[in-house]
């Protein structure tokens, strides 16, 4: 559905990286690993189309994404962004409504059926109490969750999400990745940039992992979360547990740890 | 079902907003037709309109005041929008029309024509081509290397800006006595030399038709450029179109009336203060609440202190700050 092709992408003073190829099919979860400045937020949003790569292509549905006109990528394509900037106030529903932006031609104005949509988002995402309240008087989380209820009501195909369990209570990290299996059910395609290797290990059918140098490996779930490969990608003393046939990584600190 | 109600409501809750606005700028337009030296009742009013009346009320109304209110409207409608556009385009609160150095190339060029000693017709044709030279500046210098940021074309606009005021303090200190009130007049933002109404309103009109389908994409652009990109908007395009709509207006409301203040900051402000921020409905608001609000700002300025006039700005300012202020502590 959306693939790489020998995609480098474009951060500053980074001479070199591995290109990656790789594609992201209908039903399946992406996690993308890798520490801070590794360039995970830059290859979401070069996949997104946000950005120009620095040589190779990304693919939607056989196109470049780059020659697609951008409302046709938001058809099918949903991005969850870190920081959801604050621009003018806005109310909790008018947000959630803007996922609908693509669907709706310029002369028209919202239908029954995209307030309904973005109703039934709301409501998923908890949020249907506060539909009339200003974002600005949010907690962290209720607005990542709006975030998500916004690209929940933009009905993707494909969801690329940055840290979408940012500011999120355990449950609600729960919720979330529920939320984001239930659309992989439902044959959607789904990539993560995520900090909390359980969560990757849990919920992800693929990793990629990616290294501040620019090196990149990406495989099985199972083959990528090594202890040592993840001890080398952050640099990190970790220790893996098996609990109930899940595996658990844990992150040593020189003080209580001996070493 | 309740989702029905609620989105047929939606063209409703633009349109009695819009409909409140209409009226009153028919009832500011018609206060200024009958109001100055010789007042005209609201009867003679409907008599010289249906082709009747008496000759003098005929003169002063088609040849005198109706212009004159007329472009008054014009102005204010172009500034008011102007600055909503600017407000969406900076995602700044605070831009108005002017922000960007629009007014300082015009005067610039208004106070080049007064000095020479030129026509009216020269006065207002360099006072836009001195707003289209500072836009193309801005635009150029901010767009220079690819990358536009919102904070990258302010900061270059103010700077720009702060180079016309510097060359226009210039000009009034080296201008001979007798030019200056006609150039601080003209500074102050005045319709005593307000020419045709035309330009203005079908500038007004146009932009507003091209303006209302790309409403809602406005709406998305002020969450961000990213987001905005990510919800199928072309951004640059769109940014494109903006501001070269914003700089359209900004200088045929210059050539209009000079630089007049607080209308482009300040109605938009309000607006949304009341009505919520939905360009949709923003940007044809203002564009009636910007004109009426100039029209009796230029009716006050000229009807307070007769047979003497007071510029238009002067008024635009002590009636927007107040009810501005009162809004601003009413709102959340």
């Amino acid at each position: 559905m959306l693939a790489a092709k020998n995609l480098i992408i474009d951060i500053p003073e980074r001479s070199s990286g591995t290109p990656l190829s790789f594609e992201i099919k209908p039903g399946e979860t992406w996690g993308v690993l890798g520490p801070n400045g590794a360039g995970k937020t830059t290859l979401l949003h070069t996949l997104a189309g946000l950005r120009k790569p620095r040589s190779g292509t990304v693919e939607l549905a056989g196109t470049d994404i780059q020659l697609l006109r951008r409302k046709q990528v938001a058809q099918q394509l949903a991005v969850v962004f870190q920081n959801n900037g604050e621009g003018f106030p806005a109310t909790v529903l008018e947000t959630a409504m803007i996922g609908r932006h693509p669907f709706i031609s310029p002369w028209d104005i919202e239908s029954a059926e995209d307030l309904a949509i973005a109703r039934a988002a709301l409501q998923k995402l908890e949020l249907a109490d506060l539909e009339h309240r200003l974002i600005s008087t949010l907690s962290g989380g209720e607005r990542q969750r709006l975030a998500i209820a916004t690209a929940l009501s933009q009905t993707p195909k494909l969801w690329l999400a940055d840290e979408p369990s940012n500011h999120l209570d355990l449950k609600h990290q729960v919720q979330i990745m529920e939320l984001l299996a239930e659309q992989a059910t439902a044959n959607c395609g789904i990539v993560l940039c995520l900090h909390d290797l359980n969560l990757a290990a849990q919920w992800c059918d693929k990793i990629l992992l990616l290294y501040p140098n620019g090196d990149a490996c990406w495989g099985d779930a199972d083959t990528m979360l090594t202890t040592p490969a993840l001890e080398k990608l952050y640099n990190q003393p970790l220790r893996s547990i098996v609990s109930d046939g899940q595996r658990y990584f844990i992150p040593l600190s020189s003080r209580n740890s001996g070493l | 079902m309740a989702a029905v109600k609620s989105s047929r409501g939606a063209l409703p809750r633009f349109l009695l907003p819009l409909g409140i606005l209409a009226l009153l700028t028919l009832a500011t337009l018609a206060l200024a037709i009958t109001t100055g030296s010789v007042s005209i009742s609201n009867a003679e009013l409907w008599q010289v309109l249906s082709g009747g009346g008496e000759p003098l009320h005929r003169t002063l109304v088609f040849e005198l005041r109706l212009p004159r209110a007329l472009s008054a409207f014009g102005a204010g409608g172009l500034l008011a929008v102007a600055g909503a556009l600017m407000q969406v385009l900076l995602r700044n609160p605070l831009a108005d029309p002017y922000i960007l150095g629009l007014s300082g190339g015009a005067a610039v060029g208004a106070l080049t024509s007064m000095l020479l000693g030129l026509s009216a017709a020269a006065v207002s044709g360099s006072a836009f081509i001195g707003a289209m030279v500072s836009a193309v500046t801005v635009f150029g210098l901010a767009h220079g290397t690819g990358s536009w940021t919102p904070t990258r074309l302010l900061l270059t606009g103010v700077v720009i800006a702060s180079g016309w005021g510097a060359a226009i303090t210039f000009m009034l200190a080296v201008s001979p006595s007798d030019q200056l009130p006609g150039m601080l007049y003209w500074l102050m933002g005045d319709l005593a030399y307000a020419r045709s109404p035309w330009p203005a309103l079908i500038v007004l009109g146009l932009i507003s038709i091209i303006m209302l389908p790309l409403g809602r994409s406005l709406n998305v652009l002020a969450r961000g450029q990213m987001q905005a990109a990510a919800l199928g908007v072309s951004v640059r395009a769109l940014e494109w179109t903006i501001y070269i709509a914003a700089s359209l207006l900004t200088a045929f409301a210059v050539v209009t009336a000079g630089s007049i203040g607080f209308v482009g900051l300040i109605v938009p402000h309000m607006l949304r203060l009341v009505l919520g921020n939905d360009q949709r409905l923003i940007l044809p608001a203002a564009a009636l609440a910007g004109g009426a609000l100039l029209t009796l700002a230029d009716t006050l300025a000229r009807t307070l202190i007769a047979p003497e006039q007071l510029p238009a700005g002067v008024i635009t300012a002590l009636i927007g700050v107040p009810t501005f202020l009162y809004l601003l502590h009413r709102s959340r």
